[in-house]
């Protein structure tokens, strides 16, 4: 118990560190994949191609694999940022890829009626797609882009394994200075389970203001 | 693609030569990406001949070797021992004892809640077991409940009249499931199945935070201890493929399996929706 009162500020940093990341990682991988899934529903063939390819492969790749290339392998190139811009970019470029295919099925959820009458009313492809399709599939997709930021707060732990302040990474200080190893990690657990909880239910009041069921 | 889309028509003469004019902008835009890309791998002598000489080392090949060999090892047995978890937490919530049903829901969802890192961590650092071992725990407890989800949600899409018709048989609770239950949930569920190992499969590499001795780790060594003149970049391009190709192959005998059943009259006599394949993302279940 007293691992976080003596600790509090180490802890609350670390928690932070979490929340801070999972956010900026969020949008990064809201916007990126929603421009991979524009691409991949448009009728230019190379575009779709493209966002396939991104979507293949980063499904693909371990996250670990990702972290280790990027924090470790673009400092090779000369590219020097902080360490958490790394992690945010490969966190959200990957999760992106998971967002893109979730958006993709919420857009295959719409009724083709609504895109036939958006182009009688002479509306073009942009305009279809931003102003009568994605609203409306974004309301259908709103659980389970509530799980892919859930799993993206979870996935943020490697960050923390790879030297990046981060709710995880505390464990190594608490561990180097004495403390109950086993305290140390319900503390860790209980603030995951508050930013995943935390998380979940937001995505809940979400759905229930904006879910539709069709 | 046929105008099978909610996004657009046939595209008319017009609209075509537009979207050719498209096409080609944008394939400009991503050669000029790509060339960008391997004008930095140039620049930065990553094929200089001796960034690579050292992949032509005997012991290097072993070391590679070793570390594939051990992250498959890993792979194998947190799939084995997954899949048992699964059905046991399955078999579990389905039971008809409430402690029993309570327990399983406990642990399921406490399992899926945590992030499997800080589990892995937690076993190999307070408990002090072993890498693997340790390792192949975290994988089995994540995706094993995972799997649990998968199983119970195949055993109950399975038709009613299914299990109406068993226990009109005057069959028991074990031998509906045995024998009516879950070979039908077993068959629609296996493309989830498949793709929930890719899931084991890509987080093997979390092995490599904690010292296994698995691909990565091998990698890194190569990297950061030979003084090769550090051919980071060349492991990195080694490596990813590697990874990549044998998650990406699991992925597409999983989508196969699921295009398979999509017309088979076996699943559909089951009832309920065939199982798409799984999203390979962990925790989004």
């Amino acid at each position: 118990m007293d691992v976080l009162t003596q600790n509090f500020s180490l802890y609350r940093d670390g928690f932070l560190g979490t929340v801070e990341l999972t956010f900026y990682a969020s949008l990064l991988a809201l916007s990126l994949g929603l421009l991979m899934a524009a691409f991949r529903v448009a009728p230019v063939r190379a575009l779709r191609a493209v966002g396939a390819t991104w979507v293949n492969i980063l499904r693909n790749t371990p996250l670990t694999l990702l972290f280790f290339a990027v924090l470790l392998g673009l400092p090779r190139f000369g590219l020097v940022l902080p360490f958490r811009l790394f992690a945010v970019l490969a966190l959200g470029c990957y999760t992106s890829a998971f967002i893109c295919e979730v958006v993709r099925s919420g857009i295959n959820t719409v009724p083709k009626g609504q895109g036939e009458a958006a182009r009688s009313l002479g509306m073009t492809f942009p305009q279809t797609l931003a102003n009568v399709v994605l609203p409306q599939a974004f309301r259908t997709v709103i659980p389970p882009i509530g799980s892919t930021l859930i799993a993206l707060a979870k996935n943020s732990a490697i960050a923390g394994a790879f030297s990046v302040t981060e709710l995880l990474g505390t464990y190594r200080t608490l561990n180097e200075q004495g403390f109950s190893i086993i305290w140390t990690f319900v503390w860790i657990a209980a603030g995951y389970l508050i930013i995943t909880l935390s998380l979940s239910a937001l995505f809940g009041v979400m759905e229930k203001r904006w879910g539709i069921a069709r | 693609m046929s105008g099978s889309t909610v996004l657009y028509d046939l595209p008319g003469p017009g609209t075509r030569r537009r979207h050719g004019l498209y096409a080609a902008v944008s394939t400009a835009a991503l050669a000029g990406v790509l060339g960008w890309l391997l004008f930095l791998l140039l620049d930065s002598g990553q094929f200089t001949a001796v960034k690579w000489t050292p992949f032509q080392y005997r012991g290097i090949q072993e070391l590679l070797l070793r570390g594939l060999g051990n992250t498959l090892k890993a792979f194998a047995l947190a799939a084995v021992l997954s899949l048992a978890l699964g059905v046991v937490l399955a078999a579990g919530r389905l039971s008809a004892h409430r402690p029993v049903r309570w327990l399983a829901t406990l642990l399921v969802e406490f399992f899926r809640a945590m992030p499997v890192l800080v589990m892995i961590f937690f076993i190999f650092v307070a408990l002090r077991v072993q890498a693997l071992p340790a390792l192949v725990a975290g994988l089995t407890f994540y995706n094993g409940s995972v799997l649990a989800e998968v199983f119970r949600t195949g055993v109950n899409s399975v038709d009613r009249g299914q299990r109406e018709a068993a226990y009109g048989l005057g069959m028991r609770k074990t031998q509906v499931m045995g024998y009516v239950l879950v070979p039908q949930a077993a068959r629609a569920m296996l493309p989830t199945i498949v793709s929930q190992l890719v899931v084991a499969l890509k987080d093997t590499s979390l092995g490599y935070l904690i010292t296994y001795e698995e691909f990565l780790h091998a990698g890194k060594l190569i990297a950061s201890n030979l003084d090769y003149d550090l051919p980071f970049i060349p492991v990195v391009m080694v490596i990813s493929p590697i990874y990549i190709g044998m998650c990406m192959l699991l992925s597409w005998f999983a989508h196969r399996l699921a295009r398979r059943q999509r017309h088979s009259p076996r699943t559909e006599a089951a009832g309920g929706p065939p199982a798409e394949p799984g999203t390979l993302l962990p925790g989004a279940q």
